[in-house]
């Protein structure tokens, strides 16, 4: 294992004060339990957002943390999901009085560690739960669809609404709708090393590929030889087509996302290859988002997310944003 | 059942799951994300170090103590299901007042119960409930049927391992293994294995006192 840390231990404490440090103009972070939450408080009467979940994804969720998305995230050991001390205690901090929305990702540990926290919570809490991993059948029979990318556009378009006096009941239904609305898919071509274990997650072949990733290495639906960025990007764009089947005219937004191991010169090359599909199939890219939001520690990979657009979601989406990770319109 | 006897397991636990840690981590490298042995290493150790603070506190106060210390310092699936577990544990009737076998075994199935609420995991989804469920049903059953409780135990034990052996052709279809479709088939569940270690070090420890 080759990583920039000092000690197993101290890996996440690191980064965190490191994080703090240099976005102290926009976030606070606390220790002990861990969280971090905006520069200033929460606007009296707006709903306060609070995500989080394994750390090892930044910038989510940290990274969206400020004016115009989170109120607060709360970080996990790498690869393991946050405690309900963490998020109680960011609750208390950021809760202005009009409710705390949790925007969660659906993994096991994630939903019940949310839950656990939404229980002990004495004030008025929602949750919305982000399920946009098309790689996995969703069915009674299972955990279900994983949350992924499509988390990070959920708290731009909720946070945007918050922002703009939104109430709780208000916020959960745009996430939701936000969440139903958007489909994504993953590729990884190398693994990742969660620093404690100290060797990658999974073994995979130089001219493999995991198709279907999950955001911990964790497989999706079948390990194929390497192919061609044109043939990856179009299998991709199949899967969420076929299960988010965006109509010709309607707009969407293409939003690539890079797992931590991959150049932003091929995750532009994906776009490129991506527009192409679906220039063809008459479907209007309307806003576009390229670049590392939702990682898998270092590893090589991408995934493409499709967010369905109506007049309301693109509202949502252009308005002003100032966080570590996103920032436009201030 | 004291405070002190639930120090002594976990001190022995940790033995246990320390000597299989390297079998428990490949497990979990082949079906799930590799950090359920750092969970259920770093929730021992966690456990051990409340000693001096629960070791002269009343059973309830001291099962909440290991509760809250779990649920904070494993995180992941694993803090809040051995959360729930020992939540559950110290809400035992009348506890404070000692806990014979009999009253353990009680706290430990209402435990099981809340476990498998919280996860909605049932036998058959390759899960540690595959070896909780089992285990606890056979220790009730014990019970009811007025068994020696050494012959309880002895059951408990072999139901455990038969539960943890029964993960290793099931679909998974909870947790992070769901997502491998066919391909977790064949391995053995690792929270299942761990679970399974930790029946059978608790079981043989009051067998051999």
């Amino acid at each position: 294992m080759k990583k920039f840390m000092n000690s197993a231990d101290d890996f996440l404490k690191e980064s965190l004060q490191g994080f703090g440090a240099a976005h102290q103009d926009i976030v606070n972070c606390h220790y002990d339990p861990n969280f971090i939450t905006r520069a200033t408080p929460t606007k009296e009467g707006k709903v306060a957002l609070i995500s989080g979940g394994g750390s090892g994804h930044e910038p989510m969720h940290g990274g969206l943390v400020g004016y115009g998305m989170l109120d607060a995230a709360c970080p996990g050991f790498v690869f393991s999901s946050p405690t309900p001390d963490q998020m109680l205690a960011a609750a208390e901090k950021v809760d202005s009085g009009a409710g705390v929305l949790f925007i969660v990702k659906n993994y096991s540990g994630d939903v019940m560690n949310f839950q656990m926290a939404a229980e002990m919570m004495q004030g008025p809490n929602e949750s919305v739960l982000t399920n946009d991993d098309v790689a996995v059948e969703d069915s009674s029979f299972t955990t279900g669809r994983r949350g992924v990318a499509a988390t990070v556009v959920v708290e731009k378009i909720v946070g945007s609404l918050a922002e703009h006096g939104g109430s709780l009941q208000e916020c959960k239904a745009l996430g939701d709708k936000v969440n139903k609305n958007s489909g994504s898919m993953g590729v990884a071509f190398s693994s990742c090393t969660v620093p404690a274990a100290g060797k990658p997650n999974f073994d995979i072949g130089d001219d493999e590929m995991e198709f279907g990733v999950g955001i911990h290495g964790e497989p999706g639906r079948r390990r194929d030889k390497m192919k061609s960025a044109q043939e990856i990007t179009k299998e991709l764009l199949e899967a969420i087509n076929e299960d988010l089947k965006p109509e010709a005219n309607e707009e969407i937004l293409l939003f690539v996302n890079g797992m931590g191991g991959t150049p932003l010169t091929e995750l532009y090359l994906i776009y490129d290859n991506a527009k192409n599909i679906l220039d063809k199939k008459n479907i209007k890219i309307s806003r576009s988002l390229v670049g590392n939001y939702c990682t898998s520690l270092e590893m090589q990979g991408a995934s493409i997310t499709l967010t369905k657009l109506d007049e309301e979601l693109l509202k949502h989406w252009d308005s002003s944003v100032h966080t570590a990770a996103m920032r436009w319109g201030v | 059942m004291s405070v002190n006897f639930l120090i002594h397991r976990a001190k022995e636990i940790q033995a246990v799951i320390d000597a299989n840690a390297s079998e428990i981590e490949k497990l979990d490298q082949e079906i799930g994300d590799g950090d359920h042995i750092f969970n259920v290493q770093r929730g021992i150790k966690l456990v051990i170090e409340l000693e001096a603070v629960i070791k002269d506190l009343p059973m309830s106060k001291a099962l909440n103590q290991i509760a809250m210390k779990v649920l904070s310092g494993i995180g992941g699936s694993s803090g809040a299901l051995f959360g729930t577990l020992f939540m559950t544990m110290a809400r035992g009737n009348d506890i404070d007042n000692g806990v014979d076998y009999k009253k353990a075994i009680e706290i430990f199935a209402d435990g099981v119960e809340a476990v498998k609420q919280r996860g909605k995991a049932d036998v058959g989804e390759k899960t540690m409930m595959d070896v909780l469920i089992p285990v606890s049903n056979s220790l009730k059953k014990g019970v009811e049927d007025n068994k020696d409780v050494k012959e309880i135990l002895q059951e408990a034990i072999e139901v455990a391992e038969k539960g943890m052996f029964s993960t290793k052709d099931l679909l998974a279809t909870k947790g992070r293994a769901s997502f491998l479709g066919e391909r977790a088939k064949g391995h053995i569940d690792p929270g299942a294995r761990s679970s399974q270690l930790m029946i059978k070090t608790v079981c043989e420890s009051v067998l051999n006192s």
